[in-house]
């Protein structure tokens, strides 16, 4: 556990055959596991322990995974490196000294490691590939709806999704079969076969590209350092080598997208965690006043400074006189953004560009400036504000040996397309 | 908060509505990081107007009795109750 990849590391056993049978799989620390403590990385929750299992954890140990523990998080899912969890950092297991990525770091460590076959995370912003790509594993962020989020404590519920992350893509696709499907607990979840979606995930890693045509878009890419652009570039002549084609196609749209996401999860995350008020769950109080003042003391005590900095922005982009201004603005930015990806999907059949348009920080080196913190999930938000599915798998590393993660994005239900796409690379 | 600048009693404002206490040198270091985030999120009035169609379903279950969980299991992570309720500070 050298890592400190795990905040709990307390076994949960499964049913004896599945389709996961003798496999680990590391659960998020936000996915609720009955009688097993689940702290979201927060001082709040440290000591709280879920009276009920999350629908994905029922469906681990039915398919006959065992889970291995509850792996790191940024707090509340709030952070990009995996360094707000109140429980320490995690270290980047392909990269010393550099961050595993965030907010799911601790579980895409734990599977880089090899402490587990397998992990659970939670992407609302890219939460699972940005980790995925900065430890050299794959992840698969779902079409919003596939997986039930019933019993995952939330942050910002119209973005996140629960998805796995493996070594390799087809080990990826058979979790996502086993997690993947309706839920009567979840009214949000859809069923593929209604969509008419093929759902056989792991028979599509079967890494043929021909004639497969792949979109580009460029402003996902210039930004990019120049060794991340290189590496991607590279692993787009790879695929081009295995009978893919590729043009490129202009998303005016994304460059609106970070800050979208930002105002609408914040405002999201402002509401859901009004209920962390040391009443029903929480430390206790020991504050002397009426519940205001109660309340106002165990959030300052409980809460670390990047949750309190996103529920004060949240409550101020929702309050009077600046809710059309920030959050009405953002919801226009998000169907902009959503026009804009159907569209180039009707010329591709999947979009892909850097996952991360930087390689790994050094642990400690970006905690100070939110803002450039933020605009590292470039890539990643525009997908998550459109709902779509998308992968990052490694495409290889810089000079220094950091990991590069390349990601593909395909239309709503079209997890196959990504599947294949990337089981040509890893 | 004005458009132009970030004064810590607007930071004090928002953490009263939002019911989290802040100490002086947070309140100093937001005041300075959100300037800055406003400033950015600013750039979302370049954003133009955006028809989108969503098609959206009612989605309804049966109003039926079903298991929940006991009171006991729903009072179980609370730092305080009594008698099978939730105790809490008073509230004026």
């Amino acid at each position: 556990m050298a890592h400190n990849a795990y905040i709990t590391d307390e076994r949960i056993e499964g049913s004896d055959d599945g389709p996961l049978d003798g496999r680990t799989v590391a659960v998020k620390d936000n996915i609720s596991t009955a009688g097993v403590r689940t702290t979201c990385g927060s001082d709040l929750l440290s000591d709280y322990v879920p009276p009920y299992d999350a629908t994905v954890v029922d469906r681990l140990t039915a398919a006959g995974a065992t889970i291995s523990g509850k792996t790191n998080m940024d707090e509340f899912g709030m952070g990009t490196t995996t360094e707000t969890s109140a429980f320490g950092p995690t270290e980047n297991p392909a990269a010393p000294g550099h961050v595993p990525g965030g907010s799911s770091g601790g579980s895409a460590a734990a599977v880089a490691a090899g402490e587990a076959d397998l992990a659970l995370g939670t992407d609302t912003g890219g939460s699972v590939r940005c980790p995925a790509a900065f430890c050299g594993v794959v992840g698969i962020k779902p079409t919003y709806g596939l997986v039930s989020r019933y019993g995952l404590i939330a942050y910002a519920n119209s973005l996140e999704q629960i998805g796995p992350i493996a070594p390799s893509v087809e080990e990826a696709a058979e979790l996502l079969e086993v997690i993947a499907g309706p839920d009567d607990h979840d009214a949000t979840t859809r069923d593929p076969a209604v969509e008419g979606a093929d759902t056989d995930y792991a028979g599509a890693a079967d890494g043929d590209v021909e004639g497969m045509e792949i979109g580009i878009p460029t402003e996902l890419v210039d930004g990019a350092d120049d060794e991340v652009v290189e590496t991607f570039w590279d692993a787009i002549d790879e695929l081009e080598a295995q009978g893919a084609s590729y043009h490129e196609v202009d998303l005016p749209s994304v460059e609106h997208a970070v800050e979208a996401y930002y105002v609408i999860a914040m405002s999201e995350a402002s509401s859901n965690l009004a209920r962390f008020d040391g009443v029903r769950y929480g430390p206790e109080p020991e504050y002397e006043g009426n519940w205001n003042e109660e309340f106002a003391g165990v959030r300052e005590e409980g809460f670390g400074e990047e949750v309190k900095r996103r529920i004060l922005l949240g409550t101020y982009a929702l309050s009077a006189g600046y809710h059309d201004k920030y959050y009405k603005k953002a919801q226009d930015a998000r169907a902009w953004v959503k026009q804009d990806f159907d569209d180039a999907l009707t010329e591709a059949d999947v979009l892909a560009s850097p996952t991360m348009p930087v390689p790994p920080m050094e642990m400690g080196e970006s905690l100070d400036d939110p803002l450039t913190m933020y605009l590292a999930d470039a890539n990643t938000t525009p997908v998550n504000l459109a709902n779509l599915p998308a992968i990052s798998v490694p495409a290889g590393e810089t000079d220094d040996g950091l990991p590069v993660g390349l990601q593909f994005v395909g239309p709503a239900f079209g997890e196959v397309d990504i599947i294949r796409a990337g089981s040509a690379l890893a | 908060m004005s458009d132009s600048a970030v004064e810590p009693e607007d930071v004090r404002h928002v953490a009263s509505l939002a019911r989290v206490d802040l100490d002086d040198e947070e309140v100093d270091r937001f005041v300075e990081q959100f300037a800055d985030i406003l400033d950015y999120f600013e750039t979302l009035d370049e954003v133009p107007e955006v028809d989108s169609e969503t098609d959206l379903a009612n989605v309804m279950r049966a109003d039926e009795v079903r298991d929940s969980l006991t009171q006991d299991e729903a009072l179980r992570n609370a730092p305080d109750s009594e008698d099978g309720f939730f105790k809490g500070p008073k509230v004026s």
